[in-house]
């Protein structure tokens, strides 16, 4: 395995661009939360608004970036028939996905963090200046609040976890265009689908099984109780996911011709 | 070679590399597929009844208007027969009424005295007391003045301003043929006419008389996962009528009084029902309801559940088609065969527009239908629309996908990289859309997106318009668009136009 990892770690340090795409995680994730809050204003006479999870907003966006990186990571070598001679130099495939996985994991938990931090701390800037103050019922947003703190934490964990879902369905799926299309399907298209059936049956079902709104239900600070899903049993169905995605790409890599 | 047949040729070569790859045939097809089934799911899983005491029933079906559309037609009628020509002249003293508040304590009734800004009093002509017959009014309003309005779906504004003791409002309306004019005074000496209308077809007895009725007080709340939920509390108007005076055939002093379209509850007793008063000349007469559109129920875009993933396999099919030429080098080839590079991307664009266009329309045509006659068999109400608002809704619905694919086929060319185009334009078109109806971002903000990025091509499914005589949660969240249909999906297409424009550009510069 430390043979593996290491092949893995200097192949993406030595890649252009997975740099570019931890600061574009990063920049894109605090810009987008910046921008979500700056929009919201709360009156004096109170607001229903979710402060953490608002200031936490950028995570929509960033996952879609946590996304492409997954994916370039073993359909770039597709694309360059790379894939080859990785498999030639490490027979055992598993190995090299996993290895992949706990790369990929430790980056986007480092990056993550970062962007998660900066995320909290443009709402605890800018909300208090739109009227999120303890006067109108809006306390300020702090890490050494305990759901706040499981918020933040958690949006770390679902960018993880989106990257190793991403991972996994591009091992499947092999061709980066398509594995990125079919994640984000996953994420964003399934999204949408609890809000437009009217059944509330259906809406509830729907949204406990869709990826991205489970998974962020772990963002929500207020009315947790209203939730169809406990916030982190919501992130349990997106490991779930994501342990599904890896499991079937890793059984087709195993079995396919390279 | 001449220019056209040089073209007509590079796009049978593009539409022959398209057919000839099964994988991106195969994929439309499942696109097509992915938008029925997904809207059929939706629409089977969608049932509604109402409650009738103990059982469940069919709801009710509201009155069409003249014109087809459903309305609201509940208010309380003061009235008497007028045959052929004739007028009513009223002076309006005073409007208030009582709107409920929400409950602080579950159960416990709280209410308000005040009146919502589109509550309305004054004198109406009805062909019949059939309810969504047709009508003029003319009338006051809780905070929009002075109004005319007729058939439900028309409404010219008079003069600004409520009525009071000290600032009455007299109004006028006169029947002559089909043709009715309003006119108002401040003091019954100088009148100035609000607006003449034509109801086409108008009997020749009609009721006419004095109304009044008030519209639900709209509260609407952040859902609790995002969207928005709306609320609609009772509340009722009471409008002062003095110097009542007829002209023409009527029935004299002989004052008939209807609840039109009261609710009633299980037992039969009118639910909230209006009242009429009578002391000397003043006429006192409480009403609840509306006399406007009604766009409580299903429509027909929410049968089109599957857009959303019919867009994203499309964009991917659509980027594909460019970038796996780079990927395998027969981009080279293509250029070779064809040196007039925008040409050949030009004609790349015509044959996934067209082949979208064709999978978008095969699939909405059979989606809308069929999946609305689930949601009506499940109990469901269909908004009307008219044909032409359908066919707009089916097309509409193929060249927002067609004008994605442009777009993410232009991508597909500028970065050259499937990964990065496929994300950019899911970005361009789906995050937008989503952020705009699913998030917690404020409507203002959410308009916004619908109207600035390539996500206002939804407008295009819009098949209610935003009446603005009508208090109503007029958000994308709802399905109410900012820009009308046609200008969104031209937004839509003027991104694709300019991303394919500088793909062009730079296809041409580029090494290949």
């Amino acid at each position: 395995m430390r043979r593996e990892l290491h092949a893995e770690w200097t192949k993406l340090r030595t890649s252009q661009g997975a740099g570019w795409l931890l600061l574009a995680l990063v920049a894109l994730t605090v810009a987008a939360s910046a921008a979500a809050v700056a929009t919201v204003s709360c009156p004096p006479e109170g607001c229903g608004h979710d402060a953490p999870r608002l200031s936490l907003a950028g995570v929509q966006l960033g996952q879609a970036v946590v996304a492409v990186m997954a994916v370039l990571m073993i359909s770039g070598e597709y694309g360059t028939g790379m894939i080859r001679t990785t498999l030639t130099a490490m027979p055992r495939r598993m190995t090299v996905l996993a290895a992949k996985a706990a790369i990929l994991t430790g980056l986007t938990l480092a990056a993550g963090t970062v962007a998660v931090l900066g995320c909290v701390l443009t709402g605890r800037l800018i909300l208090p200046g739109n009227g999120f103050v303890p006067a109108h019922g809006q306390a300020l947003v702090s890490l050494a609040d305990g759901p706040t703190l499981r918020a933040a934490c958690g949006s770390v964990l679902y960018l993880a976890l989106v990257a190793l879902l991403s991972l996994g369905v591009a091992t499947a799926v092999r061709d980066s265009a398509t594995a990125i299309g079919v994640v984000f399907g996953l994420l964003y298209a399934f999204s949408v689908l609890p809000f437009m059936v009217a059944d509330p049956d259906w809406q509830t079902l729907l949204w406990r099984i869709s990826p991205m709104n489970a998974g962020l239900a772990v963002q929500v600070t207020t009315n947790v109780s209203g939730l169809p899903l406990s916030p982190w049993a919501g992130l349990g169905v997106l490991a779930a996911w994501a342990g599904f995605a890896l499991l079937g790409g890793g059984l087709l890599l195993r079995r396919r011709d390279a | 070679m001449s220019g056209r047949h040089d073209f007509t040729r590079l796009l049978r070569a593009e539409w022959t590399k398209f057919r000839t790859v099964l994988g991106w045939v195969i994929t439309m097809v499942l696109a097509a597929a992915a938008v029925v089934l997904l809207g059929l799911f939706s629409a089977s899983g969608s049932h509604a009844s109402c409650g009738a005491g103990p059982v469940e029933i069919d709801c009710p079906e509201p009155p069409l208007g003249p014109e087809g559309q459903a309305v609201s037609d509940k208010f309380f009628f003061v009235h008497q027969p007028l045959q052929g020509d004739g007028s009513i002249t009223v002076r309006v003293t005073s409007m208030t009424g009582q709107i409920r508040l929400p409950d602080l304590t579950p159960g416990v009734r709280r209410v308000a005295p005040g009146v919502v800004p589109w509550a309305k009093a004054g004198v109406i002509v009805k062909d019949g007391m059939r309810q969504g017959s047709a009508y003029a009014a003319l009338m006051v309003t809780g905070r929009h003045g002075v109004r005319m309005q007729h058939n439900y779906t028309h409404d010219v504004a008079g003069r600004p301003g409520g009525v009071s003791k000290k600032d009455p409002r007299w109004l006028r309306l006169t029947r002559s043929g089909d043709t009715l004019t309003g006119d108002e005074s401040a003091d019954g000496r100088r009148w100035s006419t609000v607006g003449t209308v034509r109801l086409a077809g108008l009997s020749d007895t009609v009721e006419i008389g004095l109304f009044a009725t008030s519209p639900c007080d709209l509260l609407v709340k952040q859902g609790d996962f995002g969207g928005s939920i709306g609320q609609c509390r009772f509340t009722e108007a009471t409008a002062d009528f003095d110097q009542v005076s007829l002209q023409g055939r009527t029935s004299g002093d002989a004052w008939r009084q209807d609840d039109v379209g009261v609710t009633e509850a299980p037992d039969g007793a009118p639910h909230h029902p209006g009242r009429f008063e009578r002391s000397g000349g003043t006429f006192t007469v409480t009403g609840v309801g509306d006399i406007a559109p009604h766009v409580e129920g299903e429509s027909i875009e929410s049968t089109l559940t599957g857009v959303l993933a019919g867009l994203v396999v499309v964009v991917v099919v659509a980027v594909l088609f460019v970038t796996a030429e780079y990927r395998r080098g027969l981009i080279r080839t293509t250029l070779l065969a064809s040196p007039r590079r925008g040409r050949a991307l030009a004609a790349k664009a015509v044959v996934i527009a067209a082949v979208t266009f064709v999978t978008g329309l095969a699939a909405a045509c059979v989606v809308v239908p069929v999946g609305t006659r689930i949601l009506r068999a499940n109990g469901n109400y269909i908004l009307p629309v008219s044909l032409l608002t359908e066919v707009r809704v089916v097309v509409g619905f193929a060249a927002l996908l067609a004008a994605a694919a442009v777009l993410a086929l232009a991508l597909g060319a500028l970065f050259r990289r499937g990964a990065a185009a496929v994300a950019a334009a899911i970005a361009l078109i789906l995050v937008p859309y989503l952020l705009a109806t699913t998030s917690v971002l404020p409507v203002g903000a959410a308009q916004w997106l619908v109207r600035l990025t390539p996500a206002a091509g939804f407008a295009i499914q819009q098949s209610i318009p935003e009446y603005p005589y009508m208090t109503g949660h007029y958000a994308p969240s709802a399905g109410y668009y900012p820009l009308p249909p046609w200008g969104g999906l031209a937004v839509t297409c003027a991104y694709a136009a300019i991303a394919l424009a500088a793909a062009i550009v730079l296809l041409r510069r580029r090494d290949a």
